[in-house]
């Protein structure tokens, strides 16, 4: 059979999905008659670039990859990268690379992408100059960033802003040059346009308009100086151009292909160019003159071209809606539809708050009965329900201005209703799912926002659908007759966010109180240790006290952790991992005394494991008198700080890791938290404390400390985000301060900080208003809770073997000194290990311990 | 505790063998013991009596309730009832075993988890401070 060669030229986005549409359509690429060659410019396989900002914020370039390991190497596909296209030779249906090399193809597909445009400015070129596309322009932008003070960013559009955000998160200052007299001129109007323009000056970041660069030279004060056509100027270390970008047709101009008004490569409804045995898909192609920027329409650019390759003359490419919400700094900006107002006859409904800072405006179509487009600036809540109404030419309501108009009553308006919504309304466009197939997903067992995004991808991009989404769940759940409740458990008709308050400003300090005051009943092991977590990081008593004793976990009750023989392990506290000869030995030698098995835990401790109840006293008291505390590793608590050796040792530290972690660990021993919490230090960006898998990661950098938040290792691994750069000691604790307090105020029951951060509506945009710019006014309050913690510590060791009616409770048999004879040990690599069953049956055959099998 | 010290191969016995616990009472019969101060057992919780030979988790609710079963958890195989969360489900009182959490009903024993695996009861009073419980 003969074989028909595909070539696919660019491993972007469009092109890998190009790929995978093709896969599902041909399993089996031999056996389809396909041969597919996919031509990649760049060193590596496509990756994700709408996400390229978090390259910043931590995520590798790993996390960015689109392509599962061995994609690519299946029979009838190959991906040669670092293999740029030079030309294309029409006449014979060949292409030769750069290096000279010649393909034949039947069939080629162009999914070149774009380029940054970057204007002709004379000194373009210099050092610490950008683009913002790649990569590699991401590690350049980091190097330069590194040693500079200041930086300027050209064009003030969506990518503009973005790149804005991520200049200042590196610790400049920043400014924004804007060719025109607005920001994002694209999307927004002249009131949004100040509106956002206010907002982000705000935020730090200034703001130049109608600003033209004529000229870049050396500064006097920092690298360049950018000389503007009226004369005025502005110094800055580094520069990077965002000014629009440009599809990338040079193949197809070179070969005579017809290209756009705008350039891109002309493509019919099929993704066909002007010459048959050529297709343009995503950023390079241009549509009835339009060029799409976005994504999605280049991912439905290459599910048409994949099925016309193959025959499927049906499919075709019927343009795409140019929606976008986004958050910029923090900043909700969304523009629906015809924002701008073009269409004949259209209205226009505008509210604006300078106090609030809150732009919005509706465009309604000439007959005042569908709407048309809109603008949101400062608060985008109506975006899904807008967007909805824009694209299924939902009727508008009797007063439309009634959408975008506060509630008078501070009440939630009533929302579009997603019953009002066909099926295929698609509510999340980044991921293209329906309201059908969310609906599917609730009815295959979806119960929870984040079960419900990781069963059908809805909302994990950009987040602007999630209150949608959540009402379709809510609505889909009581139509199933689910009754959707966050009730802790029988006992308490509140989710533990609502106990947390109750007991906070009720004053409330004992489990009797709090459950006469809003629960029922006795209790049980759900609530009870909630209740005791709850009211150990309020008032921080004594955790072994008469009344909460009862409602602590095993572990918590004998501060030790159970073993599956019913023994327990005891963790003293070794913070940072800092450890003294002496210590070391007395550990060493106590371990040996009660003949203990001890293993080096990851958290840079030493676990002994192997004590029944009534020597945890008697091993504790010998651990305290050699200078040790608890190590809270029974406790949903502050666990360790780990911490590599920094820059007292080491050659390439650059802050001293060693002793910020004794200092952090110091600090919030003892918190008790929702879930436990671990942090990791380390002294410089080669994180060989593995911060970033933490709930709190702290990294030195060359100007203090750099914050990151939410990771997580364990089952399901989690990169910790930037919450901060650069940070002094000072902040850096307010801000761990605050960032706790709040994690322990609003998470659920055994909630980690990553699933909390991962169920945040708004999510990281979000917690770093909250965290850093104290944008529920809660930041004061939230420290001095932590201060409260903090001064009251006390070891709970120390406390307990003082105690003598605790330790009368320490004992494995209230009427006698006996030990467990079902904890059975034997010996292996030179320490004890439990026994197995079927060891266990030998030994009490052969030494007869049990004394009454009659 | 027991140790011993030849390192049994552990491959060689496959089964796993009923646990290690006594099984029921010597042919006399049971009889009354007395265990502790009523003030030794805090309200709502448990502690272990050792009386002849076998163990026995006996609680003492807020409401001054006493209960006494098995300390033996049949599900995990190790002695730890005593050390359970003591609450209620639907309004019957039971004790969370801290292993696996298995709930066992205090009033008779039952396993709310697992019906196959349910715990001997031992009847308890209070006489003059002391708690007594017969085994
Ligand atoms: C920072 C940033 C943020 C963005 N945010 C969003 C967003 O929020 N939402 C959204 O919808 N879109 C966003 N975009 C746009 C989105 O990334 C693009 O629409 C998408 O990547 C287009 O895919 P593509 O395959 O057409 O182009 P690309 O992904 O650019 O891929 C083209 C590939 O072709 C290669 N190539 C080009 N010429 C040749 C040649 N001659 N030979 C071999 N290979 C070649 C290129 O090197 C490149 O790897 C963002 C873009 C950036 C840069």
């Amino acid at each position: 059979m003969h074989q028909q060669r595909l070539v696919v030229v660019g491993n972007g986005m469009v092109g890998h999905r190009f790929v995978q549409e093709l896969l599902a359509l041909h399993p089996d690429l031999p056996a389809a008659g396909l041969a597919v060659t996919v031509l990649g410019e760049e060193p590596r396989p496509a990756y994700d670039r709408v996400h390229l900002s978090s390259f910043f914020s931590g995520t590798s370039a790993d996390e960015l990859s689109l392509v599962e390991p061995g994609f690519y190497q299946r029979p009838g596909l190959r991906l040669r990268l670092n293999a740029r296209v030079a030309s294309i030779e029409r006449r014979n249906n060949t292409l030769q690379l750069a290096d000279g090399e010649v393909l034949a193809y039947d069939k080629l597909v162009l999914a070149t992408g774009s380029y940054p445009f970057v204007p002709p400015v004379p000194g373009r070129e210099r050092d610490a100059c950008h683009v913002y596309r790649t990569i590699e322009d991401l590690e350049a932008m980091q190097a330069s960033g590194a040693r500079s003070a200041s930086g300027v960013v050209v064009g003030g559009g969506l990518l503009g802003l973005e790149c804005a955000k991520a200049l200042r998160d590196m610790g400049l200052r920043t400014h924004v040059v804007e060719f025109a007299p607005r920001l994002m001129v694209a999307q927004v109007d002249d009131g949004g346009g100040r509106i956002l323009r206010r907002k982000i000056e705000d935020l730090g970041v200034q703001v130049h308009t109608e600003r033209n660069t004529a000229e870049i030279t050396d500064g006097a004060t920092a690298r360049h100086r950018m000389v503007f056509a009226d004369g005025s100027w502005l110094e800055t270390d580094m520069i990077v151009f965002s000014a629009g970008i440009r599809a990338r047709d040079e193949l197809a101009r070179r070969c005579l292909l017809a290209v756009g008004p705008r350039g891109g490569v002309v493509i019919d409804d099929h993704c066909r160019s002007s010459d048959a045995d050529i297709y343009a898909i995503g950023e390079c192609a241009s549509w009835n003159e339009q060029v799409f920027g976005l994504v999605a329409p280049g991912y439905d650019m290459a599910r048409v071209a994949a099925r016309h390759i193959g025959g499927g003359a049906d499919a075709a490419f019927a343009g795409a809606d140019m929606s976008t919400k986004l958050k910029l700094m923090g900043v909700d900006v969304a523009s629906i539809g015809d924002a701008q107002g073009r269409t004949r006859g259209a209205l226009s409904c505008v509210f604006t708050d300078e106090i609030k800072q809150i732009y919005k405006k509706l465009v309604v179509s000439a007959d005042r009965k569908r709407l048309l487009g809109a603008v949101l600036v400062g608060d985008a809540a109506e975006y899904g329900t807008l967007l909805q109404m824009m694209l299924n030419g939902i009727a508008l309501p009797e007063a439309p201005e009634q959408l975008i108009l506060p509630a008078a009553d501070g009440a939630a308006k009533a929302g579009l209703g997603v019953d009002a919504l066909p099926d295929g309304a698609v509510l999340c466009s980044c991921n293209n799912v329906s309201k059908g197939q969310l609906c599917a997903a609730v009815a295959d067992g979806a119960r929870t926002i984040g079960e419900l995004k990781s069963a059908t991808r809805a909302g994990t991009s950009c987040g602007g659908c999630v209150p949608l989404v959540t009402q379709v769940l809510n609505a889909e759940l009581k139509r199933q007759g689910v009754e959707v409740t966050n009730h802790l458990c029988e006992h308490f008709p509140h989710s533990r966010q609502e106990l947390y308050h109750l007991v906070r400003v009720g004053g409330i300090r004992s489990f009797a109180e709090l459950l006469h005051r809003h629960g029922t009943g006795r209790g049980c092991d759900i609530c009870k240790p909630v209740a005791a977590s709850i009211l150990a990081s309020c008032w921080n008593d004594f955790i072994l006290n008469q009344d909460q004793a009862r409602l602590q976990d095993s572990n918590d009750y004998f501060l030790g952790n159970i073993q599956k023989d019913g023994s327990y392990s005891a963790v003293p506290r070794v913070a940072a991992g800092e450890i003294t000869p002496e210590q070391l030995i007395a550990i060493g030698r106590i371990a040996k005394k009660y003949d203990l098995y001890t293993k080096i835990t990851g958290g840079q401790r030493i676990d002994l494991f192997g004590a029944q109840v009534h020597q945890l006293p008697l091993i504790w008291r010998e651990l305290v008198d050699a200078g040790f505390e608890s190590g809270h590793a029974y406790g949903k608590s502050l666990r360790t700080v780990k911490s590599c050796v920094g820059s007292t040792w080491c050659r390439y530290g650059v802050q001293d890791s060693v002793g910020m972690a004794i200092r952090l660990e110091n600090r919030y021993k003892g918190l008790r938290s929702p879930h436990k919490i671990k942090f990791g230090v380390s002294g410089c960006t080669r994180e060989c404390a593995e911060a970033q898998g933490k709930d709190v990661g702290v990294i030195a950098t060359e100007r203090g400390w750099n914050l990151y938040v939410c990771g997580n290792g364990g089952m399901k691994p989690r990169h910790a985000e930037l919450l901060a750069s650069d940070l002094d000691e000072a902040t850096l604790v307010r801000m761990i301060d605050r960032f706790l307090m709040f994690y322990i105020r609003t998470a659920d029951r055994l909630q980690r900080t990553s699933t909390w951060r991962d169920n945040l509506e708004g999510g990281l945009d979000y917690l770093k208003a909250v965290i850093l710019e104290d944008s529920l006014g809660l930041g004061a309050e939230l420290e001095a809770e932590m201060a409260h913690v903090v001064g009251s510590y006390a070891c709970e060791w120390k406390k307990a073997i003082e105690d003598p009616a605790l330790l009368r409770r320490m004992r494995t048999f209230v009427n006698s000194d006996a030990a467990d004879d079902n904890i059975v040990f034997v010996r292996e690599r030179g320490q004890i290990r439990p026994a197995t069953a079927a060891e266990k049956l030998q030994c009490f055959k052969g030494i007869a311990v049990v004394a009454e099998t009659a | 505790m027991t140790v011993m010290t030849a390192p049994a191969p552990a491959a060689a016995v496959a089964a796993p063998i009923p646990t290690a616990v006594p099984a029921a009472s010597p042919a006399a019969g049971p009889v009354w013991q007395p265990v502790c101060a009523v003030e030794d057992i805090w309200p709502d919780t448990g502690v272990c009596a050792l009386l002849g030979g076998r163990q026995i988790a006996v609680f003492r609710l807020a409401d001054g309730g006493l209960h006494a079963i098995d300390n033996h958890d049949p599900n995990s195989g190790a002695n730890v009832l005593w050390r359970g969360i003591v609450g209620d489900l639907g309004g019957e009182p039971v004790v969370a075993s801290p292993i696996y959490k298995h709930h066992y009903r205090l009033r008779d024993g039952g396993c709310i988890e697992n019906p196959d695996t349910p715990l001997a009861t031992h009847a308890v009073e209070l006489r003059d401070g002391i708690v007594w419980v017969e085994a």
